[in-house]
């Protein structure tokens, strides 16, 4: 899931102290997995608004709302009509910044602020832990590594094995951070193949990952798909 | 001859080989590397100039070391990853050559938030680069060299002349790999290795003899690291917080009996343990010299540079062997 943190409420006061109507949209998905944006933290948000606002002798109304996805068109259409009816002026979005953008180019002139910190792609081992897993890196290369990412969980990104910073499973920038290295050597030791790590990885291509630039994904046969008339579509499938 | 540096001569003329370290300042004091390089000439054949070790802002190691060339001495530049991308590390290797470096180090770097371990403010918050790593760093710096190719692929026409050199960290975690990762290193092209500090020479034993049945030895020039050990304080610390640094309880208790011989007298007590913390240092070098395989020592004498005269000496290692160029 993507792993996002809430702002703190003070922080998210300050972005709409000045908008007279504010709605606060969650996420069902990923941010409320993560505990961070779902529909109980859009309450605990607004309320925390509305007792601020009433302290500070501010005029302001704070609507809530929580749709399943804040990525996906027919979801958010549903935010962008209700924001027109309703005359919203400012949107807090306790989803994670692909929310906050995808909101944001749909709803003209009504600014659009973040909620929560984006963290990473990860999960959760352990209840109240969240950890890194995954880099994004667009180019996977977890088939040689014994399936855990050298990328993301090595805090150099390191392709050839442990620098000399690795100790007792550790890695040098925090005893609470487990050595990447030292995991995929245990693991590969496990699977038989260690041998494998002998081979020299070159320098790697990065502009498959957000070094390249913006990044999109265009699949053909699915555009021409969405383009071909209703019947025609049903008849395909 | 590879590169012609020094280091590369002395270690073909079957000599072992010494190296020191020396450490740039945190300004632009060209005046203190001057200074160190005086009191180190003649005592080791090639000295390492740090690149932002501990990833703390120093003098770049390619100044500092043109800075000790001006002095006659040989520098090792070494070249973390940590900071520059293929694009700049290339150019900079280049310049390098250009300005008469020979030997180049290439080390991955410590992570920028250790700040000198927690002493020195640093600069947690920088960005790291990590475009390539320590080995990629090394087969691209013999790509240049012996192929004259970038690493993109585009050809150039005066190769760098360098003697490649990587690290090896022999008692680091997990270390049954280290000897893996020795030849990794070996194999992505480095003419040189310097090891990281050892103290439990049993242990760097036991990983010296995988390096020779991989017959690692014959292939790469071997230079175990000694850190001179100053006070009690500082093997402990070595020994809890360094990575990849073990030192066995018998060398804690000699210095601590060292420090407690003076009984109360603080400064007398000082006294003691540096001098037990130089001799320990030769009695290293002279294990490491006997370990086979092993052919040269890197003695890191940190912040006490001024030190690693003497220990050369009582290590028997002067005068310096003088391999002319044409040899």
């Amino acid at each position: 899931m993507i792993v996002a943190e809430r702002k703190s409420l003070a922080d998210i006061k300050s972005f709409v102290a000045g908008f007279e109507r504010v709605l606060v949209v969650g996420c069902g998905t990923c941010a409320t997995v993560c505990l961070a944006g779902g529909e109980s933290e859009v309450n605990v948000v607004s309320l925390a608004l509305r007792i601020a606002a009433r302290a500070e002798g501010r005029r302001q109304e704070v609507l809530e709302d929580c749709i399943t996805r804040q990525c996906e068109p027919e979801f958010v259409a549903a935010v962008i009509e209700r924001v027109r009816r309703q005359e919203i002026d400012a949107v807090v979005s306790l989803a994670c910044g692909v929310g906050v953008n995808f909101l944001a180019e749909r709803l003209g002139d009504v600014p659009v602020f973040p909620g929560l910190d984006t963290k990473f792609l990860g999960a959760s081992p352990e209840p109240g832990v969240w950890v890194e897993l995954c880099a994004g890196c667009g180019n996977c290369i977890l088939h040689l590594t014994g399936g855990i990412c050298p990328i993301a969980r090595c805090s150099k990104s390191l392709l050839n094995g442990p620098c000399g910073g690795s100790n007792n499973g550790k890695c040098e920038i925090s005893p609470d951070v487990d050595c990447g290295w030292a995991l995929i050597v245990e693991r590969m030791k496990r699977l038989g193949t260690l041998d494998r790590l002998m081979d020299i990885l070159p320098p790697r291509d990065w502009s498959s990952s957000a070094h390249g630039g913006p990044r999109r994904v265009v699949r053909e046969e699915l555009r021409q798909l969405a383009a071909e008339p209703a019947e025609k579509g049903a008849a395909v499938r | 001859m590879r590169s012609s540096s020094n280091l590369e001569r002395v270690l073909a003329a079957g000599h072992f080989a010494v190296t020191a370290e020396i450490g740039p300042p945190m300004d632009c004091n060209g005046e203190v590397v001057l200074e160190k390089a005086r009191l180190l000439r003649g005592c080791a054949d090639a000295f390492n100039i740090t690149d932002c070790q501990t990833a703390v802002v120093r003098m770049s190691s390619i100044a500092s070391a043109v800075l000790i060339m001006r002095e006659g001495l040989e520098p090792v530049m070494q070249m973390t990853c940590r900071d520059r991308n293929r694009i700049a590390i290339q150019a900079d290797l280049l310049g390098a050559a250009a300005l008469g470096i020979r030997n180049c180090l290439c080390i991955a770097g410590d992570h920028q938030s250790f700040g000198a371990a927690g002493k020195l403010k640093g600069h947690p918050g920088a960005k790291n680069v990590y475009d390539i790593d320590s080995i990629q760093l090394v087969s691209i710096l013999k790509g240049l060299r012996d192929e004259g190719r970038q690493q993109g692929g585009d050809e150039i026409e005066m190769r760098p002349p360098l003697f490649i050199g990587a690290v090896w960290t022999p008692m680091g975690d997990p270390v049954d790999f280290r000897p893996l990762r020795l030849a990794k290193k070996v194999r992505a092209g480095a003419d040189f290795i310097q090891t990281q500090g050892v103290y439990d020479m049993a242990l760097f034993r036991r990983q010296m003899q995988i390096a020779r049945d991989m017959g690692l030895h014959e292939r790469v020039a071997i230079l175990a690291g000694i850190i001179v050990p100053r006070n009690l304080g500082m093997l402990k610390y070595m020994d809890s917080a360094v990575a990849g640094v073990r030192v066995p309880q018998e060398l804690m208790t000699r210095m601590a009996k060292a420090r407690d011989a003076a009984g109360a007298d603080k400064a007398q007590a000082r006294v003691n343990q540096e001098q037990e913390g130089l001799r320990i240092a030769v009695e290293l070098i002279e294990q490491a010299r006997e370990t086979p395989g092993v052919r040269g020592v890197h003695l890191q004498a940190i912040e006490w540079e001024h030190k690693v005269p003497e220990i050369v000496a009582q290590a028997g290692f002067l005068p310096r062997p003088v391999i002319p160029a044409s040899a």
